[in-house]
């Protein structure tokens, strides 16, 4: 695709800025910014991706993925600010969960250890599960506020925090995993995954195109899965102290 | 109180705040064991914060609560609550059916509660057998407090605090209540800490009353002292502020 093609394609920015005046919706700055944005931090991401790759260097896939941590940290962390030191707790479970994903995927030799496939696979699965830490974390401070008194009630006949909990925090791991598993129920029939369509359009064959898309979707579901848990096991120990008891606050 | 008795719980010098909101300042004073005795007093006196003193649900910042002479500190939390039960004001349930919820305590301690012994809780609380598989939900509010009162007995705690179970009860199922923890007090000798706003159910049921204001006890003696206060508040407090 030429500059020149693309430029024509922000015909579909128009539309909604036509849209957003006509019918005084008052979009049409958001819509400005978002457009720019999308154009000025793609187009660097482009360039940044073809040095990376160009390169070969293991330090730079390095620095590309601990990039992609902090921002994913940085933009999830507000969502648990209840939640005593959840920074930290977001960065060990994306961590992880790169790490662990990373592990199969190169131990296994299922892909090469290249920039080409770390780096978009990475941002796919910390991506997602920054999308799955704030769906968790909304749902869980939400289950905690709304059953305080289970919790008291558990507690107060002997229970411990676990068990005082632990509705809530199944709940929320199950409220939060559920996008992802119906998402991939209507693979295929309702819409077509964004990076299989891409491959497509790019000139690969349409069946690799979808194993692909297969090992990524698999992926996401172990991300979803260890996401979720791996965040709710290291959180609910902190809304209580040793005593057993609910921490308070004013 | 000057009264001769052997204290299930004493407190010394306790405080308790939350950040910079002071809600309990220095008390003193015990509950007698094998009484009932009432606490009442406006809302925000730091009444139900007592109570969750008393079961290890909160820890004072100041000062020091024995339990039958121990220290509270010095129980681990899970066998502090089993001895200290508590029966909340809203009566939480799980869901699910009667037996479910009575069968909750057991549970939390990996045990089971045979059937014979909930029916026989439930007779303790004067509900029928029946209820047993009864839904939660289909419960008015005095079975839904028996419930609570039975789910709380299943531990067999020496101490029972409650917490205004009788708040938002019609006057028949009140009356019920009233009558159960009496009855509880006099079958199993259990030490009965109640947190009641009706002063009269303070009068007709209660041995003792600690009368609390802004997080203070300002009188405390035999129940009788509700029909005269010494304390200039207390009597005001009497006068127009209860039921």
């Amino acid at each position: 695709m030429t500059y020149l093609t693309l430029s024509i394609t922000l015909i579909f920015v128009v539309i909604p800025l036509v849209l957003s005046k006509t019918l005084n919706l008052g979009l049409e700055r958001d819509t400005i910014i978002a457009t720019i944005r999308s154009i000025i931090q793609l187009l660097l991401v482009g360039f940044i991706l073809k040095f990376v790759f160009d390169s070969e260097s293991l330090l730079y896939i390095f620095l590309m993925v601990t990039l992609m941590i902090v921002a994913a940290t940085h933009n999830a962390r507000n969502k648990g600010a209840s939640i005593q030191g959840i920074t930290w707790k977001l960065a060990a479970t994306f961590v992880f969960v790169e790490v662990l994903t990373q592990g199969i995927l190169i131990g296994l030799n299922i892909t090469p250890p290249t920039a080409q496939y770390i780096i978009p696979i990475s941002g796919m699965v910390i991506g997602n599960s920054m999308v799955l830490s704030i769906l968790f974390l909304n749902r869980f401070t939400a289950e905690v506020e709304s059953h305080q008194d289970e919790t008291e009630l558990i507690l107060s006949l002997g229970g411990t925090p676990k068990q005082a909990i632990h509705r809530q925090l199944i709940n929320s791991i199950k409220a939060s995993m559920i996008p992802t598993i119906e998402s991939q129920k209507t693979v295929g029939l309702v819409q077509l995954p964004g990076m299989m369509s891409g491959q497509i359009i790019a000139g690969a064959d349409p069946i690799q195109a979808v194993q692909f898309q297969l090992l990524i979707m698999f992926l996401l579901l172990t991300t979803a899965a260890v996401t979720s848990v791996m965040l709710g096991f290291m959180s609910y120990p902190t809304l209580f102290n040793q005593r057993m008891q609910v921490i308070q606050r004013s | 109180m000057t009264m001769d008795y052997k204290p299930a719980i004493h407190f010394n010098d306790v405080s308790y705040s939350i950040e910079d909101n002071q809600i309990l300042r220095s008390i003193t004073g015990s509950f007698p064991e094998g009484k009932i005795t009432t606490l009442v007093g406006p809302s925000g006196a730091g009444k139900t914060t007592l109570l969750k003193l008393c079961n290890g649900l909160l820890s004072p910042q100041k000062g020091e609560i024995f339990i039958k002479g121990k220290k509270i500190s010095d129980f681990e939390p899970v066998e502090l609550r089993r001895k200290v039960g508590m029966a909340l004001q809203s009566a939480p349930m799980i869901g699910g059916t009667v037996y479910e919820n009575l069968a909750l305590p057991m549970e939390l301690s990996g045990d089971k509660l045979g059937k014979e012994e909930a029916e026989s809780l439930l007779q303790d609380v004067g509900l029928e057998a029946k209820f047993l598989e009864r839904k939660i939900t289909d419960l008015s509010g005095g079975q839904r407090q028996k419930v609570s009162i039975a789910r709380t007995l299943v531990n067999k705690p020496e101490i029972l605090l409650l917490d205004e179970i009788t708040s938002s009860l019609a006057r028949t199922s009140l009356k019920e209540v009233e009558e159960l923890i009496a009855l509880i007090n006099r079958k199993f000798g259990t030490t009965i800490i109640w947190i009641t706003h009706n002063l009269q159910q303070a009068l007709d049921i209660g041995d003792y009353t600690w009368v609390m204001m802004d997080g203070e006890v300002v009188e405390t003696g035999e129940s009788g002292l509700l029909r005269a206060p010494v304390n200039d508040r207390v009597k005001s407090f009497v006068q127009g502020g209860a039921e």
